[in-house]
């Protein structure tokens, strides 16, 4: 038994421990053995600490044999190294935040912790979530488990990687402009962005607040959701949070079986040239799949689409370069020694953050600078609303979109790194599901001649994600591409 | 000077009176070891994020509100970039697009002329911490990171620095008043920005504008002003031109010096703050606030001089307290001699709590026990000596001034019979007095009515003991 203990998911793992058939420790034990394995090839983990993880899964156990019965007492999940858990390491991915151990936890971990999970270990992330290939991480690339050559996507590329290679059942992520959804497509995973305002952003390292949102990669849309289900609704902490209550909608996931009564929109912009034709190919039987389902599948329009990424890199930075300018030496965190203030924060921003943080630094100082903030700024947000009218136009006569995740399959490690714009433009049909504040969800679809993953997106509207997860969850019941194992 | 006009505008940040912090639970204005009252919020962890504190908000409003100025019931918050060390964020959480309240005045009076200052609007924003220069390091207490602050921008109304300081003092009493904020300047909880510029007399365009920055005391302020328009003056007069710029105040040398440009030259970049929703008030909630306002001390004031008859300088002694003002209030509204209320406040009362270092609130004598001794001296039921000692009883006891007339044995003897067998004994006793009153020496008598009071052990009537000294004398 013990040897396939990493293979279970999310639920299969609560599920174990609650019939006894395996322990917290056991099931940490063995995740950590397999990171050992697989860590050299992979890096998909920023930390694990054996000790501290054993200790915890064995506090578990003791309290199952207590008596306590909450249903994920003892689950291990994976964090995105972004997210503060209380006593751990958080890095961001930046060298500025080498050796700083979080003094609080974020609302999402207190919650995950109210329930019981086990925190395994940190995964790997683009540093400050800047990246589409956990390249710009300062420690280190990640690698994809189904092509160690080639890159796991990013931000979250450790957590999307993690848990395609069962190094943890789960994992929390963050998506600003798809940085869990493009991840979870090149590892062939399941990624839900949730709508903007359903999860506490409280204690994730800010990228750019107005478009950040944590949610969960995992190995199948009811292992999503019943980690979305945990960390989603209303936080004191976090005034963006929305009120309204987050049903329960696990059972209604587990029971889907088919899309019948449902019409999912198909943008015409999603399939335009530069769409990778092994992707569009696979996309399209997916969407037929859809189809077989009993869902009614109609052409819609997003005619902004085409300005998403330009409007996204315009907000995104100037945000950062704020959420940023706390790094600075001296409260905490890396400082360079210097003569005086000025030089001080000079080479420790300098010294501590890499070349993209830098890059979308500056740039979001640029376009907030008086003389340009107008014509940059000002511009985007309007861009912003249009986009966002789009998907509320397309809304009002469909109950959800379908399309692709990426443009294109997983690409080589440092295939992209000389050319930011070709990096950026992998966000193409990710980033406006963040512009417009609404839920996206990322699940496999097939894989390419050469063995890559692709995955299908399903982008609902504000406060549906309960939706989104059904349709998925159809989906993958009829399928069997999320089952699917890399062989490392 | 005279030939030349100035105006001044003032910048004023006043740090709020709220139990705890603009964005956090944690409590504001810690005066304890540095460093204790802090949170991932106000030291701006990683991740750590700001919610709104509705107690300075409505603080907010309330100022304005007493000024008139127009509540925006949608309000937004914005970042303010730059670096200092003072700034765990690096940004100010603050108001620039759409700030809580626009316009509004305050009255002034300089040498009985009455003036009115214009606001231009106030707005909410967080307090940076407090950074101790030492000779080789620097030392940053973030207790003060985050309290909340307002910050009322005037018009440039005022033309000398005398009007600056009225201004100051006005607005000072109006926020104690309303429990907005202690003002007490020496914690900084009060800092001003100063803007000024003259101009020659005759002429309409406001001249060339100088920010003196970062001003904690009201005299200070006086005497920078003082010397920068005299400063400015001497300039043009000397043909010079004048530039906008920064200056601070270097008090020891009692000069205003130019800061350099790397110093206050920013370009903040405000943006949206994204992890604050607008602030949305409805007109209720605001109505709601407005009733809650006390009487602001200039209405009060005419007030009372309409109401209760009193001199101007009794009302400015009364009301610049305002539970001092409560209970003259409330004992005149019991008796019928305010002025003799207004006098035991002034004399009696303050003197007994200015001995024992008290507030008000901890004196024991209520305003009804204060008219009822002052009823018992107007009906010649005890005399003054007496009535001071009642009232140290009820100043620390209380009680009733019936009771403890009563008890004290203090109740004036008007009984004729009584009154008279004393003048007899005092004239006896003092036959050599007599004789001078009897000689014609008016003055003799008030040692006789004060050997009355002697042998009546202070109880006698003294009017009526010098009525029977008289008859006896003469007789």
């Amino acid at each position: 038994m013990s040897a396939d203990l990493h293979d279970l998911g999310f639920l299969e793992v609560a599920e174990a421990l609650t019939q006894k058939r395996a322990s917290s420790e056991e099931l940490t034990m063995a995740l950590l053995a397999r990171s050992e394995e697989l860590e050299s090839k992979l890096n998909s983990l920023t930390w694990f600490n054996r000790e501290a993880v054993l200790a915890e899964a064995r506090a578990a156990d003791a309290a199952r044999a207590a008596g306590d019965n909450r249903p994920y007492l003892g689950v291990p999940i994976a964090i995105k190294d972004l997210l503060n858990v209380k006593g751990q390491p958080c890095t961001a991915g930046s060298r500025i935040l080498k050796g700083y151990v979080a003094p609080y936890d974020a609302t999402v971990i207190a919650r995950l912790r109210a329930a019981g999970c086990v925190f395994v270990s940190r995964t790997n992330t683009d540093e400050f979530a800047m990246g589409g290939s956990t390249e710009t991480s300062a420690y280190g690339t990640t690698r994809n488990p189904w092509d160690t050559d080639r890159v796991p996507g990013g931000s979250s590329g450790g957590s999307a990687a993690a848990v395609a290679a069962r190094l943890a059942p789960a994992a929390l992520a963050s998506d600003t402009g798809g940085s869990i959804r493009q991840p979870a497509a090149f590892c062939g995973v399941t990624g839900l962005k949730p709508t903007y305002g359903r999860v506490s952003r409280y204690g994730c390292t800010a990228f750019a607040s107005s478009l950040d949102q944590i949610g969960p990669i995992a190995r199948s849309v009811e292992d999503a959701t019943a980690v979305y289900q945990v960390i989603a609704g209303l936080d004191p902490h976090d005034s963006t949070t929305a009120a309204r209550p987050v049903d329960d909608c696990l059972p209604n996931v587990r029971a889907a079986r088919d899309l019948k009564g449902l019409k999912l929109g198909l943008p015409k912009e999603y399939f335009v040239d530069g769409l990778h034709p092994e992707v569009e190919q696979l996309t399209r039987a997916a969407v037929a799949q859809c189809r077989a389902l009993g869902a009614e599948i109609v052409d819609v329009e997003l005619p902004h689409s085409k300005y998403g990424i330009a409007c996204y890199y315009v907000l995104a930075p100037a945000e950062a370069s704020a959420n940023l300018a706390r790094y600075d030496g001296v409260r905490y965190g890396f400082r360079a020694e210097a003569e005086d203030l000025q030089e001080m924060y000079e080479q420790t921003r300098a010294q501590g953050f890499g070349a993209e943080v830098k890059r979308r630094v500056i740039l979001g100082t640029y376009v907030l600078s008086s003389g340009f903030h107008d014509a940059y700024y000002l511009r985007a947000q309007k861009v912003r609303t249009l986009i966002r009218r789009d998907f509320d136009r397309v809304f009002a006569r469909c109950d959800a979109i379908l399309g692709p995740v990426t443009p294109s399959p997983a690409f080589r490690v440092g295939e992209k790194t000389a050319d930011p714009v070709q990096m950026y433009l992998g966000d193409i049909f990710t980033a406006n599901v963040n512009l417009a504040g609404i839920c996206g969800l990322s699940v496999p679809c097939g894989f390419t001649t050469g063995g890559l993953p692709a995955g299908l997106h399903i982008i609902g509207p504000a406060f549906a994600d309960a939706r989104i997860l059904q349709i998925g969850a159809a989906y993958q019941h009829a399928t069997e591409w999320h089952k699917q194992q890399p062989k490392i | 000077m005279n030939d030349f006009i100035a105006s001044i505008g003032l910048e004023v940040h006043v740090q709020l009176k709220t139990r705890t912090k603009l964005f956090c639970a944690f409590p504001a204005h810690e005066e304890g070891d540095p460093n204790v009252a802090v949170c991932p919020v106000c030291l701006g962890l990683p991740g750590a994020m700001p919610v709104m504190n509705g107690e300075a908000i409505r603080q907010t409003v309330k100022t304005g509100l007493m000024i008139g100025s127009r509540i925006a019931l949608r309000s937004t918050f914005d970042r303010k970039n730059y670096f200092y060390p003072d700034m765990p964020k690096n940004f100010q959480i603050s108001q620039q697009a759409a700030p809580l309240c626009l316009g509004g005045a305050v009255e002034i009076d300089v040498g009985g002329q009455p003036k009115t200052i214009r606001v231009n609007h106030i707005h909410q924003e967080e307090d940076a911490a407090k950074i101790t220069h030492l000779e080789n390091s620097s030392e940053i207490d973030f207790n003060r990171a985050s309290t909340p602050l307002m910050e009322l921008v005037t018009e440039p109304d005022m033309a000398s620095p005398d009007e600056a300081m009225a201004f100051l003092i006005a607005l000072k009493e109006m926020l104690i008043y309303a429990g907005i904020s202690d003002c007490n300047l020496e914690l900084g909880q009060v800092r001003c920005d100063v803007n000024s510029s003259v101009r020659p007399a005759g002429t309409d365009l406001l001249g060339v504008k100088c920010e003196i920055k970062n001003m904690n005391t009201f005299k200070g302020i006086h005497r920078a002003l003082t010397y920068e328009l005299a400063r400015q003056v001497e300039v043009l007069r000397s043909g010079g031109m004048l530039v906008q710029e920064t200056r601070r105040w270097d008090d020891e040398a009692g000069v205003t010096l130019p800061m350099r440009s790397k110093e206050y030259a920013h370009d903040y970049r405000y943006f949206p703050e994204p992890d604050l929703p607008p602030v949305v008030l409805d007109a209720a909630t605001v109505e709601a606030w407005r009733a809650e306002l006390p009487e602001l001390p200039a209405v009060k004031r005419a007030r009372f001089i309409r109401d209760y008859g009193l001199p101007e300088y009794d009302v400015g002694v009364l009301t610049a307290d305002q539970a001092l003002a409560e209970f003259f209030e409330a004992a005149a509204q019991q008796s019928k001699n305010c002025k003799a209320v207004s006098n035991w406040v002034m004399g009696e009362l303050l003197r007994a709590l200015g001995e024992q270092g008290l507030g008000i609130a901890d004196a024991k004598i209520t305003p009804r026990a204060l008219a009822a001794l002052i009823a018992l001296v107007d009906a010649k039921t005890i005399n003054m000596p007496a009535a001071k000692e009642v009232f140290q009883v009820l100043f620390e006891k209380g009680g009733d001034p019936a009771a403890v007339v009563k008890e004290k044995g203090l109740a004036q003897v008007s009984d004729a019979g009584a009154i008279d067998g004393f003048a007899e004994r005092a004239i006896a006793a003092n036959e050599k007095v007599a004789a001078e009153f009897r000689g014609g020496k008016e003055t003799a008598l008030m040692f006789l009515v004060g050997q009355v009071m002697k042998l009546s052990r202070g109880k006698a009537n003294p009017q009526l003991a010098a009525e029977a000294l008289r008859r006896k004398l003469r007789g």
